[in-house]
């Protein structure tokens, strides 16, 4: 039996439950994306695009779902305490993907005509927005998890930003795996921007208990022209975690997305990123950063798509390697026949501190226009010998001298960050994470 | 006794380099190193420093009355063994502030004193890069990267003084500097020298023991030290070569 079967039955054996939980737009979009998966499937190792990480396998087993959202008991700001220091933000929580928000936010007086809240409310009392944009970039119509998510998520967040609006605090969203059981959390995240709104959101992906999650996370992102945001998507989860994301970003005209995956620690992560770059001057910043050891597993897939002249990506994707750690990089980028004066760049940078640990590395440049900047680089290597005598030679002990090698292989990427607090942060997070201090998700107060 | 070598053999890659090294330098003393080209002199260096890659497989070295090869280079460093990188590393992402911090902070620890305290660690750092005329700015630049060769060299002499070591070893460090830059740093190291630390300057040309006057001058030649004499002899193999030391040498062994 094909492991979607499975789900597919599950589905429509609780179909009005499922419903019965969610609202408007989000059950609209049900019966086709029950359709996508029987005609795709779960993505699979046979599938290119998946030639590292088996989807499919991860839903083997019959991971149970809450469609009858069962009270999990979580107390969001009794367990949870994300310590940014001098970052203040406006805080909500996703625990499983129950939306709550904290006091903080719950007082905060937002500009008006912002929302952000409850995915399931929104699709209640802001339909007209749900409607428009809901579904409407994630595609199904290919191998993914969009399909699986659409069919089974009840709720999430939405934020929506109208024309002209400026949210200058960053907004963090704080999603929490909390269960007694093994558990399967399907949430789903849309975000919309107005015309040259701007927004800074802050994901922060932990789990409190230590069952094993089969988490799927779907976020659409429509920035409208001239509009402004700054994602960071920062994963420190544990090693019975399984992790797929996809986030489906669209870009106006002069709209600047800057999106930032941080892995810290997880078990087996998938983050897709599809960016389709539809306005002229776009622009977009894709980094990320991968620390990885033990068994655990990590595959960025990015597709970048210029159909339109004069817009810039720029990428850049670090990986440390320990232990049997494998990672895995696609980086595709097209260029589209209309897609003139393009600038594009692409690098993917990787160590490997063992020899059991591997990394598997794909740029992908795809270019139909003639006068256009492209360029991309990928390399997969060890620490550099020559620095670490050197290092050695001015008295800094060898494990000494690791640390400050790695932490500065991942410091260009953190120095991308545009988020200042952040990347004291982050600097802070990976030296933890490479002295081994982190072996848990940072935090939570039940890991501690 | 500050450094003792005795019959040192070693090499890299299984391929045999030093084949029997003794060489004596007490404290206070210069000792040039000069050699044709594959003589061995920066495996020499490098062996002394504790290079992992090159290993020893027979003799001794006493440094300051300790057994030299059981140290890591790193413990070879705190016990006061400085090298002069003959290519100094690029390390992108490291500032100069951070790796002279730790690197002084580490040799502290290990010498069970407290860290520098910030407000002394940045006077040491002004009053050190005046002595090479190292500009301020290249503290926050990543360790050497952008630095053009001279800078290099002169950051090397910085790192010395600030380490304040009892043994420099300058490993061609007069390679790819013009006569300006050569001056600072000889004059760099000129003005760290007394009584109680020494200096193994290793060169293929005479010109930089112009400005560092040696006590000893030795030729090494295939592995081996073939001669040994005052700093006259420097001026002689600028003037004559190699060639008639060399040959001095076979013509002894018959």
């Amino acid at each position: 039996m094909k492991p979607e079967q499975n789900y597919i039955e599950l589905f429509n054996r609780n179909r009005a439950l499922i419903d019965s939980g969610s609202a408007g737009a989000m059950n609209a979009l049900r019966d086709r994306a029950l359709d996508c998966l029987v005609r795709h499937g779960l993505p699979h190792k046979g599938l290119e695009e998946y030639l590292h990480t088996d989807v499919a396998e991860w839903f083997g087993p019959d991971w149970g779902l809450n469609p009858a959202r069962i009270d999990m008991h979580v107390d969001m700001a009794q367990a949870f305490r994300c310590n940014v220091p001098n970052l203040s933000t406006l805080l909500y929580f996703l625990a499983n993907d129950e939306f709550a928000l904290s006091q903080t936010a719950a007082r905060a007086s937002l500009p008006e005509g912002v929302f952000a809240g409850s995915l399931r409310e929104a699709a209640g009392s802001r339909p007209e927005i749900v409607e428009r944009y809901y579904g409407r970039s994630a595609d199904m119509d290919r191998p993914g998890i969009a399909a699986v998510n659409s069919m089974f998520a009840q709720d999430g967040m939405m934020i929506y930003v109208p024309d002209g609006v400026v949210i200058d605090k960053p907004l963090q969203l704080v999603t929490l795996l909390h269960s007694p059981v093994d558990m399967m959390v399907n949430r789903r995240i849309l975000v919309v921007l107005g015309r040259c709104a701007r927004l800074k959101l802050l994901l922060c992906d932990h789990a409190l208990s230590a069952n094993r999650f089969l988490t799927t996370q779907v976020m659409e992102v429509f920035a409208g022209p001239g509009s402004g945001l700054e994602l960071y998507d920062l994963e420190e989860t544990h090693n019975a975690n399984l992790r797929i994301s996809e986030l489906y970003v669209s870009q106006e005209q002069d709209s600047s997305v800057e999106a930032d995956f941080v892995t810290l620690h997880n078990g087996r992560t998938r983050n897709t990123v599809y960016v389709t770059l539809q306005g002229r001057g776009a622009r977009l910043s894709l980094n990320g950063i991968g620390a990885i050891d033990r068994e655990q597993h990590l595959d960025n897939m990015t597709f970048v798509d210029h159909r339109v002249p004069e817009c810039t990506s720029n990428e850049l994707f670090k990986y440390v390697l320990d232990d049997s750690a494998t990672g895995a990089f696609a980086g595709k980028v097209l260029v589209r026949k209309d897609a003139q004066h393009t600038s594009s760049e692409q690098t993917n940078r990787n160590i490997c501190l063992t020899r059991s640990a591997r990394m598997f590395t794909q740029p992908q440049l795809e270019i139909y226009a003639d006068d256009v900047k492209c360029s991309h680089g990928a390399t997969v290597g060890q620490l550099d010998d020559r620095a670490m005598f050197y290092m050695r030679q001015r008295g800094i002990p060898e494990q000494e001298a690791r640390m400050m090698l790695m932490q500065a292989f991942v410091g260009e990427v953190i120095g991308r960050v545009a988020l200042e607090p952040l990347r004291d942060r982050l600097n802070r997070l990976v030296e933890k994470r490479f002295r081994g201090e982190l072996s848990q998700c940072e935090g939570c107060r039940a890991c501690r | 006794m500050m450094l003792k070598i005795e019959n040192l053999h070693a090499g890299i890659d299984g391929r045999e380099i030093l084949k029997g090294i003794d060489l004596e330098v007490n404290a206070g003393e210069v000792h040039a190193i000069m050699g044709p080209n594959g003589s061995g002199k920066s495996t020499m260096s490098n062996v002394l420093a504790g290079h992992p890659a090159y290993h020893v497989t027979e003799g001794r070295v006493t440094f300051k009355g300790k057994d030299l090869l059981s140290m890591s280079a790193e413990e070879r460093s705190h016990e006061g063994l400085f090298m002069s990188f003959q290519y100094p590393v690029e390390i992108p992402g490291v500032s100069m502030t951070n790796f002279m911090r730790t690197a002084i902070n580490e040799k502290r620890k290990a010498l069970g004193e407290e860290p520098l305290p910030p407000a002394a660690f940045l006077r040491l750092v002004k009053e050190k890069r005046d002595l090479v005329k190292l500009d301020a700015k290249f503290m926050n630049r990543s360790v050497n990267e952008g630095f053009s060769g001279g800078e290099k060299k002169r950051n090397e002499i910085f790192q010395m003084a600030m380490l304040e070591p009892s043994l420099s070893i300058l490993d061609e460090t007069d390679s790819g500097l013009d006569i300006d830059a050569l001056r600072i740093v000889a004059d760099g190291v000129n003005r760290l020298r007394s009584a109680d630390t020494s200096v193994i300057v290793i060169t293929h040309y005479q010109r930089l023991l112009d400005y560092i006057k040696p006590d000893v001058v030795h030729v090494l030649y295939q592995g081996r030290i073939i001669k040994t004499s005052g700093p006259e002899l420097a001026l002689e193999l600028e003037e004559r070569g190699y060639d008639w030391v060399i040959k001095e040498f076979e013509d002894s062994l018959g």
